[in-house]
């Protein structure tokens, strides 16, 4: 009989006092998995509206890197079709010209990159080239911050920034698109 | 023993302990107050932006306009149509709403700090680059010239 008193008060209580422990622990493993949805995306400055004619381009053709996006999402770069996905190595290779080949950019500083999309470009493409230009451009001011200061780009200081953002700089420019692929 | 027989099963079931149960709520509640973000506007258009590497974040919230463009959603697709259109705020607009709508926004803004507003396009993968090319034209005259065309980051495959 005493051994069934003492039996039946065990079950009687659970112990709560460790379900603080496991909240909290529910609650800190919950705040480091979730990505809280911020709002991201591509910084671009757009160019002054002016009624004038752009200038033209007397800028040496070795210097300039055109890439046009059609209306059926291909993309012509430098007169030659190309693969999305070589686009950023190819730019990279056209601004550093590390063989000094004499097709492509005298100096990074002189590259410009040409940007030319149809009416009927799809922007989730239109918006990947912009994405895979500008990461040609991150990758080479990252690669010159290791070099140099033996740091990535993001952590270098402001005056260094800057100084790198002076000779890489990223100058990219869009052209009116055309209209052959107009959505009716 | 008759005794102890009647004293437990008067008692029943043993209560659970539920002192921790306001802990777990609490730790909900913040879960979703911290996950969820507030929405003060209906979207009336699908948008389903792209994906990309190159991602800056949108610093100051209040220094921000969006414009979202995409096809309208079922609901609005009887007096809209499904040709791709613009919302600016919490309705439909048009090309020509769109310095209005910049200017209300401005508005709002200390003059110190009106040369930092960002207009973030929120624009559906889909949509082609007709529409977004004028609106970037609009952008452009009425000198709003930093923009953020929001997308999700690369998905690692």
């Amino acid at each position: 009989m005493l051994k069934k008193k003492k039996n039946h008060r065990m079950s009687n209580e659970i112990n709560a006092g460790s379900m603080a422990d496991i909240a909290f622990l529910l609650l800190i493993f919950f705040l480091v998995t979730t990505q809280i949805s911020e709002d991201k995306g591509l910084l671009v400055k757009l160019p002054p509206w002016s009624t004038e004619p752009p200038p033209d381009f007397k800028a040496n053709s070795r210097n300039l890197y055109s890439v046009l996006v059609n209306a059926q999402n291909q993309l012509l770069v430098r007169g030659q079709a190309m693969d999305i996905e070589k686009l950023r190595e190819n730019t990279k290779l056209f601004i550093s010209n590390p063989r000094q080949e004499s097709d492509k950019a005298t100096n990074p500083a002189d590259a410009i990159v040409s940007l030319k999309n149809d009416r009927g470009t799809k922007y989730s493409t239109y918006l990947r080239v912009y994405n895979e230009l500008q990461a040609a451009y991150t990758e080479l001011r990252n690669e010159m911050a290791l070099k140099k200061y033996g740091k990535d780009f993001e952590f270098v200081t402001d005056s260094q920034k800057k100084e790198i953002r002076e000779l890489i700089p990223l100058i990219l420019s869009e052209a009116e698109p055309t209209a052959f692929g107009d959505e009716k | 023993m008759s005794k102890f027989k009647e004293s437990a099963a008067s008692k029943g079931a043993p209560a659970l302990n539920t002192a921790s149960l306001p802990d777990i709520v609490f730790m909900l509640l913040f879960f979703f107050m911290v996950v969820t973000k507030l929405r003060d506007t209906e979207l009336k258009v699908n948008v389903r932006t792209p994906e990309a590497s190159q991602l800056t974040k949108l610093e100051n919230k209040s220094l921000v306009n969006f414009i979202y463009v995409g096809r309208p959603t079922v609901k609005y697709m009887q007096v809209y149509g499904t040709k791709p259109r613009i919302q600016l705020g919490d309705k439909f607009a048009n090309m020509e709403d769109i310095p209005l709508f910049l200017e209300k926004h401005k508005l709002q803004i200390p003059e110190k700090q009106q040369t930092q507003i960002t207009s973030s396009l929120r624009i559906d993968g889909d949509v082609t680059m007709g529409i977004v090319g004028d609106i970037k034209t609009a952008l452009r005259k009425a000198n709003q010239l930093k923009i953020n065309y929001s997308a999700k980051p690369l998905q690692k495959k």
